[in-house]
């Protein structure tokens, strides 16, 4: 069924030897379950899960003028970022569209690495360097995806796990910051205490070389404690999470505003397409994404209507929420609809009904 | 993709290209789905069943299976009259995943014609059929 050849990522031995099940996703032969989805899942969500996120891409922007086009470039302030800070926020087009979410890091005082959705390198780089030239930008603008390795450990004991590799008495990041560190005295690595499940942890950057020996090495700190973990359950993680996938729940037809992204959007910083998602905050939305929770366990697939009483909307993503026990689904829906309101998706030409709820669907325990 | 995994493929049964299993038990024919189709869907979370009584026709739709990741219909094997339906699947997707041709039945026909068996693929055939599938 894949047509062409598949790029791996450098972990694709592991996965191989693993026996995951590999199927195509964003032009990588990826894993997209070892054993069971719902066990990894659960296994992230009471210890920690293991995740090959290497197929992402990485941009960076260096020297005079890096700065100032990454502030161009994205929704959310990088000027005002300090060294080791990492924003999530979004590319957008002059009429507000989304281009990709992404996360930029403040890497130096003239620096910043973007991170990337895969399904999005090709795009993104082009978008990048297009505005690079709009600015007469001067500073070098570098596409580290093959050079750049990244796993995310993630769940209740994924801090713990790392600890293990750490010198002692080192400080672990923040949330929404990074750190270098060098794990087993062995691995040079940027530990950055962010995710795209709903759990702590970290997602880990390294040069492609040591991927295999970042991977051998958390697997065996982690012992049975930690679980490698496949693209099924990173998507019934980020779903229970309510974590937009680009594709889903953006795209260049749809705004962060009634994505329900409004705050990754620093206004007041002249980013592309600001001008448009100004005048859109000031005028009366139309749509907004909604969360929703299914009578019954049918799943909503992407694409299902939704009727409602005010108007038809469109399910953006759905699963069974093996944490909340519940069929899930996000949508967009004519703005307004309350929480509480009951609505229904059509699922195989039968109106299932379901409610509106606040979201996220899961939210973890914090000390 | 390429794996040297054994799928569960028992003689007893009959085997269709959609993936569903018939086996004669007594006075019906029980309905399944097999090993591969319960591996490649991952975790069954619902199962859509049809009322007894009904008449299905060979390749009708009879129900739907849906796990986390993908919906699959279920297509009768064999033309009959539904006799039995598994009705606790409703509480107990899992079983599909953990004993398809055991405690994973979804339905049991009177079929029309026992011949029409000799239509279906044998152990042998539906065992080539997942090979060719899963070494793309």
């Amino acid at each position: 069924m894949s047509e062409g050849a598949l790029a791996r990522t450098p972990l694709w031995p592991r996965h191989q030897a693993a026996g995951a099940k590999l199927v195509p996703f964003a032009g990588f032969d990826m894993p997209v379950v070892y054993a069971s989805i719902m066990e990894e899942h659960r296994a992230v969500r009471t210890r920690a899960g293991l995740f090959d996120v290497s197929h992402m891409g990485e941009v960076r922007l260096r020297g005079d003028g890096a700065v100032e086009l990454a502030q161009a470039l994205l929704s959310n302030d990088v000027l005002g970022a300090p060294i080791g800070r990492v924003r999530y926020g979004m590319l957008c087009q002059d009429d507000g569209g989304v281009v990709d979410d992404v996360t930029a890091y403040r890497t130096g005082e003239r620096e910043v690495l973007f991170c990337v959705n895969a399904s999005n390198i090709a795009a993104d780089l082009a978008w990048m360097r297009e505005v690079h030239a709009r600015m007469r930008s001067r500073c070098e603008l570098s596409d580290e995806c093959e050079a750049t390795a990244l796993l995310a450990i993630q769940g209740p004991e994924a801090l713990g796990i790392v600890a293990k590799l750490l010198p002692e008495g080192f400080r672990p990041p923040r949330l929404w910051h990074f750190a270098a560190a060098v794990l087993a005295g062995k691995v040079e690595v940027l530990l950055s205490r962010t995710g795209y499940t709903g759990e702590d942890g970290y997602e880990i950057f390294t040069a492609a070389g040591k991927a295999l020996a970042l991977w051998d090495l958390l697997r065996e700190a982690g012992g049975e404690r930690l679980s490698p973990a496949g693209l099924g359950a990173r998507d019934t993680l980020r779903t229970e999470a309510a974590l937009p996938l680009y594709g889903h729940e953006l795209d260049r037809a749809h705004d962060p505003l009634e994505a329900g992204l409004e705050r990754f959007v620093a206004f007041g910083r002249g980013f592309i397409g600001e001008a448009a998602l100004r005048a859109r905050a000031d005028a009366p939305a139309r749509r907004r994404l909604a969360g929703f929770v299914l009578d019954g366990r049918q799943v909503a697939r992407t694409g299902f209507a939704i009727h409602t009483p005010s108007g038809d909307g469109v399910v953006t993503s759905g699963t069974f929420g093996p944490t909340v026990d519940r069929s899930i689904a996000l949508g967009y829906v004519p703005a307004g609809l309350a929480v509480g309101a009951r609505v229904h998706v059509e699922i195989r030409g039968k109106e299932v009904p379901c409610e509106v709820v606040a979201t996220p669907f899961y939210r973890r325990k914090r000390n | 993709m390429a794996q040297d995994h054994e799928y569960e493929i028992p003689d007893d049964c009959h085997y269709t290209e959609s993936d569903e299993w018939v086996r004669v038990d007594g006075a019906v024919a029980r309905i399944g789905i097999t090993d591969y189709a319960q591996s490649e869907l991952n975790d069954i979370v619902f199962v859509e069943l049809p009322e007894p009584g009904s008449q299905l026709a060979a390749g009708e739709a009879f129900g739907v299976v849906e796990s986390v990741k993908a919906v699959s219909d279920l297509l009768a094997p064999i033309a009959g009259e539904i006799a039995e339906v598994h009705a606790r699947l409703s509480e107990h997707p899992e079983w599909i995943n953990e004993d398809p041709y055991g405690r994973g039945w979804i339905i049991a026909i009177n079929p029309e014609d026992l011949d029409a068996l000799d239509g279906l693929m044998s152990a042998a055939d539906y065992r080539a059929h997942v090979k060719a599938r899963a070494a793309k």
